[in-house]
């Protein structure tokens, strides 16, 4: 049941004095076989010179991430049917290496100038409060589980590649490498949690520098989440700590949620002032370092009202939602929960709907 | 003190150890009750003083692991819980869902990141082992992938932690770079390989592709089934079932597939929906993913079809307790070696357990020895021996076989002969055809002729590594003429403990290695019949 594929593979050779080039293979595969059995393919049969990381074939070593129809995903666990009905009909399988990274040759980047580095930013390892226990440390088979999710990331770097905070700032400590600081600041044996979080807060490259775009959690291959690893160390530092940032995010986040939890909509002249006063709107009008900021703003302030977006009766009398009394009740009960709920791969699975085995004594299937 | 290695380090195969870590951890259990299970799993094989301080020591390791951050699953009370995995009488196999390998290696690289005086050299190909002129060893030439370059790292003892085979056999569930690197350069440094013959084929693997499903599956209660909806291992096993050692279960399952109980792809099916969805996301989610994506196949809602499929090399590099092969400042550990604590059959999550426990112990004697000894001084005409091997592969004109056929035919043999049921026809046809490989691999051709990341050439390093492998694997299949552990021979069904019960060594020696044995360490357990 073999068919035909044709992938189109950005070659760079840097010896060789050229700039890339694109190539186009013929492949010949079962549809459920991958990308990266494409790829090995070409090499066995017609061009041993492409140039790929791979090992495992099995998603779990990391090494073949690259960006297959502009998309970043691992070469191993992207089925090549689907890569060619995404490219469209007689259209090449467009695989290229991933962005972000320096091009080393080929498919192959340099991962250690840019994602092992920021990894390594985010001092990496457990740092536990004194000497260790006799047997193993007791913590709540929960927080193990939660942290799990992070440890679950291979170091791929594909949310790396396809972060877009990267490519405006690339000195961004970036989506796995925060991920990575998670699996530290949620693991209760670590002793440094305010501080990681406080370092992590105040690095004008660091947790704040995220603009959510989702990017990385749709690359992941292993449902790590980076953003939403982002967003936890986000909640620890502002909830747990209140540790105050250097641009604004902690009072940017209390407000927004402030300015939510009595209004339900966003009250456009009041974020500002908020973000600046460490989410406290007199705060914001009063002290002297949100009043400079307030000042600065004024041009941003200034183009909201030419452009209508803001209006001088908006800006004094934000109407509340029709239903903001349906809104409060959720912060009620969101506040009323003693632990914090969070989403997390590892307990997802449904509770309660215990089926029978799909095959028992007797059972047939052919 | 440096590390070298082919791949950055978190891309090791140690990554594909999904199940856990035996340690007899539990005040109720007993290492004693660990290393029985072992020598019984070993079929007698299994050198006893090395299992005993395998299973002794593997209780602290755990802890030792615990404390640098691996995140073990907890019980209810918040301590270290267990599940159960085959051939074990306890349930002691400690985890990280089903990515316990990958949880230990990303922990030990954090470690190595925190202590960054050690020197590492990722993406660094070592190409041969180099001995001075007494026969001590004086360390390794490399190549840098990135550019090319060769270089000789001189060293008062180089520890070999390369890695199995498993690339020799087509399908495997090795990784690409399992090409027995490690155990061929110390073949051909001089050093004995032990028990190559035994080969273990895993029980649960996906037809095709070969890709693993964790044994966890089957410790979490999955059930197989052949195609008549028969749990069949009631006939083979009918105490431990499911989870009796991986040798039965694979012989069992090829028993029905041979016999036409099986499905039409050649395959029976494991049942992982009795395991309950939430328990499977929890514990399980690789698998859910493997099957997903590799598969097509819900393993929350349907069984999947799996087959017996090459694994794991329990023989290797012949070392002793302390990890030291019989070439003075040689020393090897985990899978490339053969200690031998995994004698013809290792149970599951037994083998993490054994990397770590005699890596530890190599690096240690290996310092300690250091201090005693002086620099070698190796005479430096290795480094441009292999780089003219290098250069004769990259100029050698096209007129040779593709190297991906070779890789292949080599796979397809030893698959199809040296399998799960051998005997000495199949055998010989298997080294006669990997001996006719090594001729023609003399001649293989190459496409790129460039120095940096040049995978190619290095292909052919590899295999030609691989070939030495496999002729040292038919070899020992041949010379043991019983059946024990994972060798399983036709002709001689039986196993023989009146004659067999020893060690096959393999040393190089021109043509076809020469043949020797060893005797078997034995502490308290005599040899018993073995059952499951």
């Amino acid at each position: 049941m073999a068919e035909n594929y044709t992938l189109k593979i950005r070659r760079y050779n840097p010896e060789s004095g050229d700039t890339a080039f694109w190539h186009e293979y013929g492949v010949e595969l079962d549809p459920e076989r991958s990308v990266l059995d494409g790829i090995l393919q070409a090499k066995d049969r017609e061009d041993a010179s492409i140039g790929i990381r791979c090992s495992c074939r099995a998603a779990i070593c990391g090494s073949c991430a690259v960006r297959i129809n502009g998309k970043t995903a691992l070469a191993c666990n992207t089925r090549i049917s689907d890569a060619a009905d995404r490219a469209g009909a007689d259209a090449p399988i467009v695989v290229e290496p991933m962005n972000n990274m320096p091009v080393l040759k080929d498919l192959i980047v340099d991962m250690d100038a840019v994602h092992w580095k920021k990894v390594r930013r985010v001092v990496p390892w457990l740092l536990p409060d004194g000497p260790p226990p006799e047997r193993e440390y007791i913590v709540p088979a929960e927080a193990m589980i939660d942290v799990t999710q992070s440890m679950a990331c291979i170091q791929c770097g594909a949310c790396v590649g396809a972060c877009l905070s990267l490519e405006v700032d690339p000195e961004f400590i970036g989506p796995a490498a925060l991920a990575k600081a998670y699996r530290f600041v949620g693991d209760p044996r670590d002793g440094q949690t305010e501080e990681r979080l406080k370092d992590l807060a105040e690095d004008p490259h660091g947790m704040y520098d995220c603009t959510h775009c989702f990017a990385c959690i749709e690359v992941c291959p292993k449902d790590v989440a980076p953003m939403s690893q982002i967003m936890r160390l986000r909640r620890r530092a502002t909830g747990d700590y209140e540790i105050k940032d250097r641009n604004n995010g902690y009072g940017h986040e209390k407000g927004f949620v402030d300015i939510i939890e009595k209004w339900g909509t966003l009250h456009e002249a009041q974020l500002l002032p908020r973000s600046f006063g460490d989410g406290s709107m007199i705060k914001g009008q009063t002290e002297p370092g949100a009043v400079k900021q307030l000042v600065e703003a004024l041009p941003t302030a200034l183009r909201g009202l030419k452009s209508g977006k803001v209006t001088v009766k908006k800006a004094l009398l934000h109407p509340k939602l029709p239903d903001q009394d349906q809104v409060r009740r959720i912060f009620k009960e969101i506040h009323f929960k003693d632990e914090r709920l969070e989403l997390n791969m590892y307990i997802v699975g449904e509770n309660s709907d215990e089926e029978e085995p799909a095959m028992g004594e007797g059972s047939q299937e052919t | 003190m440096g590390i070298i290695s082919k791949v950055h380090p978190v891309r090791s195969h140690s990554n594909a150890a999904a199940g856990g870590i035996n340690a007899a951890l539990n005040p109720e259990d007993s290492w004693e009750s660990h290393a029985f299970d072992t020598v019984k799993g070993s079929d007698y094989l299994g050198d006893q003083d090395a299992i005993e301080i395998m299973c002794r020591e593997a209780p602290n390791e755990v802890l030792h692991l615990e404390h640098l951050g691996v995140t073990f699953h907890r019980n209810e009370e918040g301590k270290l819980g267990t599940r159960a995995f085959g051939g074990a009488s306890a349930a002691r196999t400690y985890y990280v869902a089903d990515i316990t390998g990958q949880a230990l290696l990303h922990v030990l690289y954090e470690q190595l990141m925190k202590f960054d005086t050690i020197d590492r050299y990722e993406e660094w190909f070592t190409t041969a082992l180099v001995r001075d002129d007494s026969g001590r060893i004086a360390g390794a030439v490399t190549r840098n992938m990135r550019d090319g370059a060769f270089e000789l790292f001189t060293a008062k003892s180089v520890i070999l932690a390369t890695g199995g085979n498993g690339q020799v056999f087509i399908p495997t569930t090795n990784a690409l770079i399992c090409t027995g690197d490690g155990i061929a350069m110390a073949y051909r440094a001089g050093a004995p390989l032990m028990d190559m013959e035994m080969v273990q084929y895993h029980p649960t693997t996906l037809a095709g592709l070969g890709l693993l499903i964790t044994e966890g599956a089957r410790g979490e209660g999955a059930h197989l089934y052949n195609a008549e909806g028969e749990r069949f291992m009631e006939k083979y096993a009918p105490n431990k079932m499911e989870l009796a050692s991986r040798d039965v279960v694979s012989r069992a399952e090829q028993t029905e597939i041979d016999e036409g109980r099986g499905f039409p792809d050649g395959t029976v099916a494991l049942d992982i929906t009795v395991v309950g969805r939430k328990r499977i996301h929890e514990a399980l989610r690789e698998i859910v993913n493997v099957g997903r994506d590799f598969a097509g196949t819900d393993i929350t809602r349907e069984p999947i079809h799996i087959k017996p499929g090459n694994h794991y090399a329990m023989g290797g590099i012949k070392t002793d307790i302390n990890g030291q092969t019989e070439v003075p400042g040689l020393y090897a550990a985990g899978e490339c070696a053969c200690v031998s604590v995994h004698g013809g059959n290792r149970l599951g999550a037994n083998s993490l357990l054994d990397t770590l426990i005699f890596g530890r112990r190599a690096g240690q004697h290996a310092a300690e020895q250091g201090r005693g000894v002086s620099m070698p001084s190796p005479a430096g005409s290795e480094l441009a021996r292999e780089r003219d091997a290098i250069s004769d592969i990259v100029s050698r004109d096209r007129s040779g076989r593709r190297l991906s056929e070779i890789r292949a035919e080599l796979g397809a043999t030893m698959d199809g002969k040296v399998a799960v049921f051998r005997d000495e026809d199949r055998l010989r046809e298997a080294l006669e055809k990997v001996k006719q490989l090594q001729e023609e691999v003399k001649t293989v051709a190459v496409d790129d002729r460039g120095s940096v990341f040049n995978q190619d050439v290095l292909g052919v390093l590899e295999l030609q590594f691989m070939l030495d492998n496999a002729e040292c694997i038919v070899m020992g299949a041949i010379e043991r003429k019983e059946s024990r552990g994972a060798q399983y021979r036709t002709d001689y069904p039986e196993r023989n403990d009146a004659d067999w019960l020893k060690h096959i060594t393999l040393t190089a020696n021109g043509d076809l290695p020469e043949v020797g044995f060893s005797e078997v360490t034995m502490t308290q357990w005599e040899p018993e019949e073995r059952t499951y």
